[in-house]
């Protein structure tokens, strides 16, 4: 299953629900769109609700971390929401699970954004 | 004594516990790969979180043939082989490209490196395979990926199967 992506916004952040799988070829470009049409129409606080993605290869890890930081330069902030166990583990043995801010509530995650923008 | 047998662009090769696949440089090879992989790796007796960690080696395994090897020339191939021994499965990719110098790839893990968006295939391979071996071919490269059951009795359960 190839990913599919719905958007909503809550108290100023956009919350990004993503499914499916985020890997080479399929989620992994959806996911640049998102991001960049986000952001270029000033869409900067985002949460990356992950809770329903079954799978992410390297590929999509890659446009995950691409699309921290291109948020991050442009003065912005993203969190991650909901991981499950196995993308879990995987954020884990890269050492990208320190790197972003990752959440289980989203009501908190929300909270957070403020707290820091 | 081998059998070929040819279906679409896929030319299949068997033997008795090894079976090959000659594929074209597609992420629609990828995919197949790493569903064979994870079929295959179940018929091994691993459990269910093992075998989709070999299958997401194996991803990584053939996009780096598809993608970094053979650069999606149609006129180069992937050929992936599946070795189901008694409690362990071997993965052989290979691909035609300019080949693969291991000292050359950063470790993802480095500070400096957390923040590329790639260069972690190689890595999770090694994290998720028991053994992974890189081989150049000039021209080409093939990396060997083994994985042992650990629970042998499940291996053996499978074997009678």
């Amino acid at each position: 299953m190839s990913m599919k992506s719905s958007s909503r916004k809550v108290d100023g952040v956009t919350v990004l629900d993503l499914s499916g799988r985020i890997t080479l070829g399929e989620g992994s470009v959806v996911l640049r769109d998102l991001i960049r049409d986000l952001t270029a129409s000033g869409n900067k606080k985002i949460l990356l609700n992950l809770g329903d993605v079954t799978y992410i290869d390297s590929s999509g890890i890659g446009e995950l971390v691409s699309a921290y930081t291109s948020v991050k330069n442009q003065g912005g902030d993203l969190k991650l929401l909901n991981l499950t166990k196995k993308v879990h583990d995987l954020l884990q043995i890269t050492k990208l699970y320190t790197v972003f801010d990752v959440r289980d509530d989203e009501t908190t995650a929300i909270g957070a954004f403020g707290a820091t923008k | 004594m081998r059998e070929a047998v040819k279906f679409g662009n896929i030319l299949r090769f068997m033997t008795a516990n090894r079976v090959t696949y000659t594929l074209d440089s597609t992420l629609d090879s990828v995919n197949k790969a790493e569903e064979t992989a994870e079929k295959m790796a179940v018929e091994t007796g691993f459990d269910e979180d093992e075998s989709q960690r070999i299958a997401m080696a194996v991803r990584e395994g053939a996009v780096n043939a598809v993608l970094h090897g053979n650069a999606y020339d149609p006129q180069k191939k992937m050929t992936v082989s599946y070795e189901k021994g008694l409690g362990k499965l071997a993965i052989i990719i290979t691909d035609q490209g300019k080949g693969l110098d291991l000292k050359l790839v950063p470790n993802p893990l480095e500070p400096e490196n957390l923040l590329k968006n790639s260069g972690r295939g190689i890595f999770l391979m090694q994290a998720f395979m028991d053994e992974v071996i890189v081989r150049n071919l000039d021209p080409g490269t093939e990396i060997t990926m083994v994985k042992h059951v650990s629970d042998p009795a499940a291996a053996a359960q499978e074997e009678k199967k």
